[in-house]
C-alpha cells in the first residue's frame, strides 16, 4: 500500500502487525537456512579451517575440498614431492601444497552419473506411464475407478523398509539386485503413484470442449490425446516430472539395502567421503553442496506447484 | 481445495460422455482399449514392485527363513507375531517412535500454523521469505541427517558453539547426539527443521481458501480478532491441517533416513525407531521370517490408523 489514506480492505492487516509478521517470519527463515549456508561455506574451507575452534565465519575461500572429493590422493614425504615434475593443473598444485600426489579420480563422479541416470530414467518412465494413466482416469469410465485410485494412492503409503526384504530376495533372484534398471523399475514403481495422482489434478482442469471439438473435426481418440491434451497439459507433466526427479535423487533406503558398488546413488555415498586421518569436512560438504544445489534450483522453479506435490494433487490452490 | 470426492462424479460424466460418442461410427482404437492399454502398465507395474512383495513378505512372516542362508524356509506358524509382540525391546522402540512422532507433529503444527498466519499477513517480501522457509523439506532427508552431524560436532560445529555463545554453557560440556537424554530430542528437532514448511504451506493454502466476506460479516458484528480467530480461521484451517498432520504422522512413523545417518539409533537404542529395528532384523542379522512379520505390524498399523484418521477427516470437513 502506497497511499496511507487510503481506507484499508477488510483483509489488509494494521502496518505494525504487518512488520511484526515480517520481522519474525524473516528471523525464522534466516535461522532456518542457516544449517545450509554453512554447509555451503564449509565446502569452501580448507581442513583446518573447518575443524577450527571457535568456529569460522570469515575464512579464505578454497577449492580444496572439491579436489579432496573428486580425487584418490596419497600422502608423500615432502622431499619426493620437491622431486617432482611441476604439477600440471591447478587442482595438482592444490593438492601437492599438502604434501599430498593425485592417484586418479575418486569414485564420486560414477556415484553421480548413477544418480543422474537412475533418476532421469525413473522420471520419464514414471511421467510417461503416469500421464497415460491419469488420462485414463481423468476421461474414461474406469470400472472400480476409486477403488484403483485408492489402491495406487496406497502403495505410496507403504514403509520402504517393510517391502525391502521381498524385493531384495526377489532383485537377487531376477538378477535386478545391484542393477540400475533394478534401481530405475524400483524408483519408477514408487514415482508412478504421485505421477498419476498429480497428474490426474492436472488433466482434470482441461476442459473437455476441445478435446471433444477435436472429435468432432474428426481426430481419432490417440490423436485427441496427442495434439489436444498433451500439449495444454504440458505445464502439469513438467512440475510432476520434477517431482518425481526430486524423489529419485532424494531417495536412500532402497538404494542403500538394494544396491552396491554397481548401482550406488549419491545419497548412500555421501556419508562415506572419509579423508585421510578422520572425516574430510570440506570435501563432505562439498559432495553434500553440489548433490542440494539442483533441488534447490528445482524448489525455486516448482514453487507454484509445490503444495499440489507435496499433497498427491489433494489441495490446488 | 480438497478434491479427493470428485473422481466418482468425474466418472459419471465420462461415461455420459462416452455413450454418447458410442453412436458415432468410432474410428482407431475403441476407448475401452484406450483406457485399458493407458492404465494397464501402471497397475502391472504396481504389482510385480508393491503387491507381489507384500503377499511374498506376509508368507514370509509365517517361516523362519534367514534369507542369507542356503537354508528352505521352514513354516513355524505364528512364532515371529509373538516373539515380536512380547518382546520388551520391540515396545520401547515402538515407544521412542510415537514419542518422536508426536513431539514432532505437535512441533510441526505449532511453528507451521503460527508462521502460516504470520504469512498470511502479506508483508512486503513475503513470497521471498516463504520459498527460503520451504527449501528444508525438498532437500535429501539422508543427507540432512549425515550434515547435521558435522553441525552437532561438540568442539568444531557450529551448533554448540551458538548454543554456548546464548546460554554460557561451554560448547564442548554436552552433545546432541551421543547423549541420551538429547538424542531423542535431537532427532525431533531436525526433523521438525525440516518439515514445519510443510505443514506451513498447507496451513497457508487452508487460509488463502477462506473468503474475505467472512471476515467483513464479523467485522460488521463487531467480533474481536481473538474471536474471529476461534470461530472462523481455526475451523477452515483445521481439515487442511488435519490434512498435513496425516502425510507428516506417516512420514514420521516410517522415518528411516534421517535419523540413521544422524544418530543410527544410538546412543544405546535411545532413538532406535521401528524402522531402524527392521532393518537391523532384516539386512544385519538376516532374520527374514521375523523382519517379515515385523514389517507386516508396521503395515497393518500404518493402513489401519490412516483409515480410521482419513474417516474422522471427512466427518470434520462436511461440518
Amino acid at each position: 500500500m502506497t497511499d496511507a489514506h487510503a481506507p484499508r480492505p477488510f483483509s489488509e492487516s494494521s502496518p505494525l502487525l504487518k512488520w511484526l509478521a515480517a520481522v519474525v517470519v524473516i528471523a525464522y527463515a534466516t535461522v532456518s537456512i542457516l544449517p545450509m549456508l554453512w554447509i555451503g561455506a564449509t565446502a569452501f574451507k580448507s581442513q583446518s579451517d573447518a575443524i577450527a575452534y571457535p568456529p569460522k565465519v570469515l575464512f579464505t575461500p578454497t577449492l580444496e575440498g572439491f579436489v579432496d572429493l573428486f580425487t584418490v590422493q596419497t600422502r608423500q614425504p615432502h622431499d619426493f614431492i620437491a622431486k617432482l615434475p611441476p604439477p600440471s593443473s591447478w587442482y595438482e598444485k592444490l593438492a601437492r601444497d599438502r604434501d599430498m600426489v593425485i592417484a586418479g579420480p575418486s569414485r564420486v563422479v560414477e556415484r553421480f552419473l548413477n544418480s543422474l541416470i537412475i533418476g532421469f530414467g525413473s522420471t520419464i518412465l514414471a511421467t510417461f506411464l503416469g500421464t497415460l494413466a491419469a488420462y485414463g482416469f481423468s476421461r474414461f469410465k474406469v470400472p472400480l475407478a476409486d477403488d484403483l485410485l485408492f489402491f495406487i494412492l496406497s502403495t505410496r503409503m507403504m514403509p520402504p523398509i517393510a517391502v525391502a526384504v521381498p524385493i531384495y530376495m526377489m532383485y537377487r533372484y531376477l538378477d535386478l539386485y545391484d542393477t540400475r534398471i533394478g534401481m530405475i523399475l524400483l524408483y519408477t514403481a514408487v514415482n508412478v503413484s504421485l505421477a498419476v495422482w498429480l497428474l490426474k489434478g492436472f488433466i482434470d482442469e482441461i476442459p473437455r470442449e476441445y478435446e471433444e471439438a477435436a472429435l468432432i473435426d474428426g481426430y481419432t481418440r490417440l490423436q485427441a490425446f496427442r495434439k489436444v491434451v498433451l500439449p495444454q497439459a504440458v505445464t502439469g507433466i513438467a512440475a510432476t516430472a520434477i517431482f518425481c526427479l526430486i524423489f529419485s535423487w532424494n531417495e536412500y533406503a532402497f538404494d542403500l539395502l538394494l544396491s552396491n558398488a554397481q548401482a550406488q546413488t549419491m545419497p548412500p555415498f555421501i556419508p562415506f567421503i572419509i579423508g585421510e586421518g578422520g572425516q574430510n569436512w570440506p570435501a563432505v560438504a562439498a559432495g553434500t553442496t553440489l548433490f542440494l544445489v539442483p533441488i534447490v534450483i528445482f524448489t525455486i522453479a516448482l514453487r507454484k506447484h509445490l503444495l499440489r506435490g507435496i499433497t498427491f494433487g489433494a489441495v490446488r490452490k | 481445495m480438497i478434491g479427493i470426492e470428485n473422481t466418482s462424479a468425474l466418472a459419471n460424466r465420462a461415461a455420459n460422455k462416452a455413450a454418447l460418442r458410442r453412436t458415432r461410427r468410432v474410428t482407431g482404437l475403441s476407448d475401452r482399449a484406450i483406457v485399458w492399454l493407458f492404465i494397464a502398465p501402471t497397475m502391472l507395474l504396481l504389482l510385480a514392485i508393491n503387491i507381489f512383495p507384500l503377499i511374498w513378505a506376509i508368507r514370509l512372516s509365517f517361516t523362519g527363513l534367514m534369507a542369507n542362508l542356503p537354508n528352505p524356509a521352514r513354516f513355524i506358524g505364528i512364532d515371529n507375531y509373538t516373539d515380536i509382540l512380547t518382546d520388551e525391546d520391540v515396545w520401547e522402540h515402538f515407544q521412542a517412535t510415537a514419542h518422536f512422532v508426536f513431539s514432532t507433529i505437535a512441533l510441526q503444527v505449532l511453528i507451521g500454523l503460527g508462521l502460516a498466519l504470520l504469512i498470511n499477513q502479506k508483508f512486503r517480501g513475503h513470497s521471498f521469505w516463504t520459498t527460503v522457509i520451504l527449501l528444508p523439506m525438498m532437500l535429501s532427508p539422508a543427507v540432512v541427517g549425515n550434515f547435521w552431524t558435522l553441525l552437532f560436532q561438540p568442539q568444531i560445529g557450529p551448533f554448540n558453539y551458538f548454543i554456548g555463545f546464548f546460554t554460557g554453557a561451554a560448547p564442548s560440556s554436552f552433545t546432541m547426539i551421543g547423549s541420551v537424554d538429547l538424542a531423542p530430542w535431537t532427532i525431533v528437532m531436525v526433523n521438525t527443521w525440516m518439515w514445519t514448511p510443510y505443514v506451513m504451506l498447507i496451513c497457508l493454502a487452508g487460509l488463502r481458501s477462506i473468503p474475505d466476506y467472512i471476515y467483513e460479516a464479523a467485522e460488521v458484528d463487531r467480533a474481536s480478532a481473538l474471536r474471529q480467530f476461534w470461530s472462523i480461521t481455526l475451523p477452515m484451517v483445521t481439515p487442511f491441517l488435519m490434512l498435513a498432520v496425516l502425510f507428516q504422522a506417516i512420514q514420521s512413523f516410517e522415518m528411516f533416513d534421517m535419523v540413521n545417518l544422524l544418530t543410527s539409533g544410538g546412543p544405546g537404542s535411545t532413538t532406535e525407531l521401528v524402522s531402524i529395528t527392521l532393518k537391523r532384523a532384516a539386512f544385519e542379522k538376516w532374520e527374514t521370517g521375523y523382519a517379515s512379520a515385523l514389517a507386516v505390524i508396521l503395515f497393518v498399523t500404518v493402513f489401519g490408523a490412516a483409515n480410521v484418521y482419513v474417516k474422522v477427516l471427512n466427518k470434520v470437513k462436511q461440518q
